[in-house]
């Protein structure tokens, strides 16, 4: 079952001209689709047009998840900084009618699933990066979104920091498994974290190829040093190229 | 040592052209109705501290109560007009005419408006009027100050115009609302004083009046040592206002 697709969409942007497309994509539910592409291939428009946060100028776009369903994470933790911790994980709910108390009891619940056990009154300036994309994300899991949308979410973090998140994703996704689509330009995350990556061409970013990726999820450990993942790392990144190459 | 060094700089400077105007005056023989030296000006000022002191609270009443109505209007008028970009367009340049009149040249006008009866509405209308401003316009800058993915993060969760300007707009803009107030403050006490000299002898008993009265009577001493606790009224106030928008920022950025 498709949790949102994009069937045909492009979208023009005034100065720069198509952005994307034309452009096909159907997110199943519990799937988790990477896409991976050069910067200003539309990764993130894509992501937008998902969402709902924008339409394209030509095409369909389907959205099963009603309103308060779909979350996003985006590159920067996005967090508000005159709120702790638990008022911004509580926000979505409060935003959607749920009671204060109840929405601050499920808020710190959710930074309990994400590892952030003591910092519930903490002020995001008092948080380090990798703890703020952290309460980012717990404000995503907060609602029990059908659709997860993931816009380059660990790119500003360090290597063991962005790996010790691509676990965590994995094992929350692995609860209600939400449908996620995640953006990023690291190949290794993309095959890491994904059931299937779709390889986009720079802009306008159309479809190059689309990967499946077996192995059970979460990641067994030492999963990057399997041959097989190499080998898929190897094979996407030489279509990556090709896309690239004029 | 350079910190007492840094805090002494101001004073021993003050005291350094303190001490030049009394020997000039006191070598040059320069009249008293001319300009007194700072030694009899202090007479006038600890003779008349009472009088001064109360004329400075009425002006600085003022100024609160003006600062007060500004805070109300400018921010309750920013929200409103924020709700729509057509409407931003429209009143925008009426505010800047607003601030780009001088508070003199509006002062007769108002005073006929309040009533020759109520002269202290007038000044309170006037000082609100330049302090309005500053406080309108920071808070509509703020309001559109919100991050962006914070914006969408509310497009995507449904949320209410009215939940996203308290929620998001109105927080968003607390550092612009804390400067505009800052300069507000400034302003209302200058508008204050400038009004006060509008509606003259009829009006509020404030430090203007105090200087007007004085000068009217050639005591330039008494008009001096007015001028001197208005100056302190303002630096006190400033160094408040300055301590203020310090710690709100600190609550608000969380550190």
């Amino acid at each position: 079952m498709s949790v949102a697709a994009l069937i045909g969409v492009e979208v023009d942007y005034p100065d720069r001209g198509r952005a994307l497309g034309p452009f096909t994509l159907s997110v199943a539910a519990g799937e988790i689709v990477a896409l991976v592409g050069p910067s200003g291939c539309g990764k993130s428009t894509a992501l937008r047009l998902l969402g709902g946060l924008e339409q394209p100028r030509r095409g369909e776009v389907v959205r099963a998840p009603g309103r308060g369903e779909t979350a996003v994470v985006f590159q920067a933790p996005t967090l508000a900084p005159w709120l702790s911790a638990t008022a911004n994980v509580a926000l979505p709910l409060q935003l959607a009618g749920v009671r204060r108390d109840e929405a601050a009891r499920r808020a710190v619940e959710a930074l309990v699933r994400v590892g952030l056990k003591g910092a519930e009154a903490a002020r995001p300036a008092q948080l380090s990066g990798g703890m703020a994309m952290r309460v980012s994300l717990a404000r995503a899991l907060v609602t029990e979104p059908k659709l997860l949308l993931l816009d380059e979410p660990f790119a500003a973090l360090d290597e063991i920091t962005r790996r010790a998140l691509a676990d965590d994703v994995l094992g929350l996704w692995a609860g209600a498994q939400p449908g996620v689509v995640f953006v990023t330009h690291n190949v290794e995350e993309a095959v890491y974290m994904a059931s299937r990556v779709v390889v986009m061409t720079p802009g306008p970013g159309r479809i190059a190829a689309e990967v499946m990726i077996r192995g059970p999820k979460p990641r067994p450990q030492g999963f990057r040093t399997t041959p097989e993942f190499r080998a898929t790392v190897e094979a996407i990144s030489d279509q990556l190229a090709e896309a690239c190459a004029p | 040592m350079s910190r007492i060094a840094d805090e002494l700089a101001p004073i021993v400077m003050l005291a350094l052209l303190l001490a030049a105007w009394e020997i000039a005056c006191r070598a040059l023989n320069v009249p008293a109705y001319f300009l007194p030296p700072p030694s009899k000006v202090a007479l006038a000022m600890a003779a008349d501290l009472p009088t001064l002191v109360a004329a400075a609270w009425r002006t600085l009443s003022v100024a609160i109560a003006a600062l007060l109505i500004a805070s109300l209007v400018g921010q309750a008028l920013a929200v409103v007009v924020g709700l729509h970009p057509l409407l931003e367009r429209a009143v925008r340049p009426l505010a800047s005419i607003i601030q780009v009149t001088p508070v003199v040249a509006i002062a007769p006008l108002v005073l006929i408006w309040a009533g020759i009866d109520h002269p202290e509405r007038a000044i309170v209308a006037l000082a609100a009027l330049v302090a309005f401003f500053p406080i309108f316009s920071g808070a509509l800058t703020g309001l559109h100050a919100a991050d962006p993915d914070l914006e969408r993060l509310f497009d995507l969760y449904g949320a209410s115009r009215w939940q996203r300007v308290m929620r998001l707009r109105l927080p968003s803009a607390v550092p612009f609302l804390l400067e505009g107030h800052k300069v507000g403050a400034g302003l209302a006490i200058i508008g204050a004083v400038v009004a006060e000299f509008g509606a003259g002898s009829g009006g509020v008993r404030g430090l203007a009046w105090q200087i007007l009265d004085a000068g009217n009577k050639l005591q330039t001493d008494r008009m001096i040592a007015a001028l001197a606790v208005l100056g302190a009224m303002g630096v006190a106030l400033h160094a408040i206002l300055e301590a203020v928008e310090r710690a709100g920022l600190t609550w608000w950025r969380g550190r």
